[in-house]
């Protein structure tokens, strides 16, 4: 005799059944931890920030965020001002920092303005500017925050990603990555030239601040490559108002 | 044992070593390749396939009798998707830290062909205990195994464990490179973890004679 659970009828009533109760208890259980999530997401940006400007807890070769419960009042503390560049516009909002710089990538590539981002914090006297950047690395979406000061010398890089290989690409969030992008320039003769992760550096031990150029991680070429474009890409469109910024 | 009886305590450390997923019935290797160049991501896709496996095998131990056998697979497979989207948003959620340290590894537990090779060889045919310690034992013995590989190429590849330089730092020259040691880029690479892979089941297969086929 037939089993009762191998008839078609059984079969696609068990298939409907099923989606609804996988479907309502995933979206129960997106929609409730939402709001946690998302504060997540927000209090890391800021730990982000702060530590492009050297604002963290870092110990001897480890990267260390300041903590969470204090971050907000830091970063308030910090952060002297947040600006949104659109065009030859200038505003002010204390929420550029909330942006989403994917949106807006979308947005520019469909010919429509895009929004820049900028926090305006200060170091030792001096005014620091921190611009978000996105970018792809190997597998997946790569994004960073770069401190500058109004020469657009480096003065500190928080770099992330998504999903790159452990052991290779991923260690773009190492230190021993990010710090030597501490001091590198920009520009090269009032020129955006951007810095290059460069596999045959000449100069492995990165004395030379003003080559724009760092040392690769062996293994890692096409994140390195990523973290390359990014930088070029996205910093260049901040280029106008720094060259503004002299001016005035 | 006074907990589990000899049956169940079998299920257990069977796939440990004489039955182990990864070296004897050759699954999961992709996982095994892709995740093992460092010691510490290794540790944490064990951890993460640990509770996904014994979770699941519960589950589908419990409905064992209620799937319909002819879209059995899609049945496994929702169930796996399901318990890992709901790993990955709790750890979003409450642990926000492991799960970036997770990132990748969340979806790749999904594709792991450990698990729906247990859900279909095991619990679909035995109770939930029984499936309960057969996801325990499988994904232990899977995990062993990526320590070991990771713990290799970690070690020969970048010089480090779980990130600390334990072999010295390879660009002031201390520690065991001041003798001209250099790391080995190779190990880092998939490759290499497939021959650390070979070499751990040449030896299995060589102490253990209920191994060695003709």
């Amino acid at each position: 005799m037939e089993k009762r659970t191998d008839k078609n009828s059984y079969t696609i009533l068990f298939a409907i059944g099923m989606v609804f109760v996988v479907g309502a208890m995933l979206a129960f259980a997106a929609s409730s931890l939402k709001g946690k999530i998302e504060e997540n997401k927000r209090i890391e940006k800021q730990q982000n920030i702060l530590y492009a400007i050297g604002v963290n807890e870092n110990e001897e070769g480890s990267v260390q965020f300041i903590a969470k419960n204090k971050v907000a009042d830091v970063f308030s503390k910090q952060i002297k001002k947040q600006i949104i560049i659109q065009g030859n516009n200038v505003t002010e909002d204390a929420n550029a920092y909330l942006i989403d710089i994917k949106k807006e990538q979308t947005n520019a590539k469909a010919g429509k303005a895009r929004k820049l981002p900028l926090f305006i914090g200060e170091k030792e006297g001096k005014a620091i500017y921190v611009a978000p950047i996105r970018g792809k690395g190997l597998w997946d979406a790569i994004w960073g925050y770069v401190a500058m000061d109004k020469n657009m010398v480096v003065q500190g890089v928080y770099f992330d990603h998504k999903g790159e290989t452990p052991g290779l690409g991923a260690n773009i969030k190492q230190r021993f990555f990010m710090d030597d992008f501490t001091g590198e320039h920009l520009m090269k003769n009032q020129i955006f030239k951007g810095i290059t992760v460069a596999k045959g550096n000449a100069d492995p031990k990165n004395i030379d601040k003003t080559d724009n150029e760092v040392d690769a991680i062996a293994g890692a070429t096409i994140t390195g490559d990523g973290v390359t474009a990014m930088i070029k890409s996205e910093l260049k469109l901040y280029v106008p108002y720094f060259k503004n910024l002299k001016t005035n | 044992m006074g907990l589990l009886s000899k049956k169940d305590a079998k299920l257990i450390t069977d796939p440990l070593a004489d039955n182990n997923p990864i070296t004897i019935q050759v699954l999961g290797i992709c996982s095994a390749l892709a995740i093992t160049a460092e010691l510490k991501a290794s540790i944490v896709m064990a951890i993460a396939v640990l509770f996904v496996l014994a979770m699941g095998n519960v589950v589908i131990s419990l409905m064992r009798n209620i799937i319909p056998s002819k879209i059995r697979i899609i049945v496994q497979l929702v169930v796996v998707a399901a318990l890992v989207i709901v790993v990955d948003l709790v750890l979003k959620a409450y642990a926000y830290d492991l799960s970036k340290t997770l990132s990748v590894f969340v979806g790749l537990i999904i594709t792991n062909c450990i698990i729906m090779g247990r859900f279909e060889a095991f619990a679909l045919a035995n109770g939930p205990w029984q499936s309960f310690l057969d996801g325990i034992g499988n994904a232990a013995g899977y995990g062993i195994i990526l320590i070991i590989v990771g713990f290799f190429r970690e070690l020969l590849g970048s010089g480090t464990l779980l990130g600390y330089k334990v072999l010295g730092d390879p660009i002031e020259k201390t520690g065991v490179y001041a003798f001209g040691y250099e790391n080995n880029g190779f190990m880092l690479l998939a490759p290499m973890a497939l021959i650390v892979l070979g070499i751990i089941i040449w030896v299995q297969r060589s102490r253990n004679e209920a191994l060695i086929e003709d």
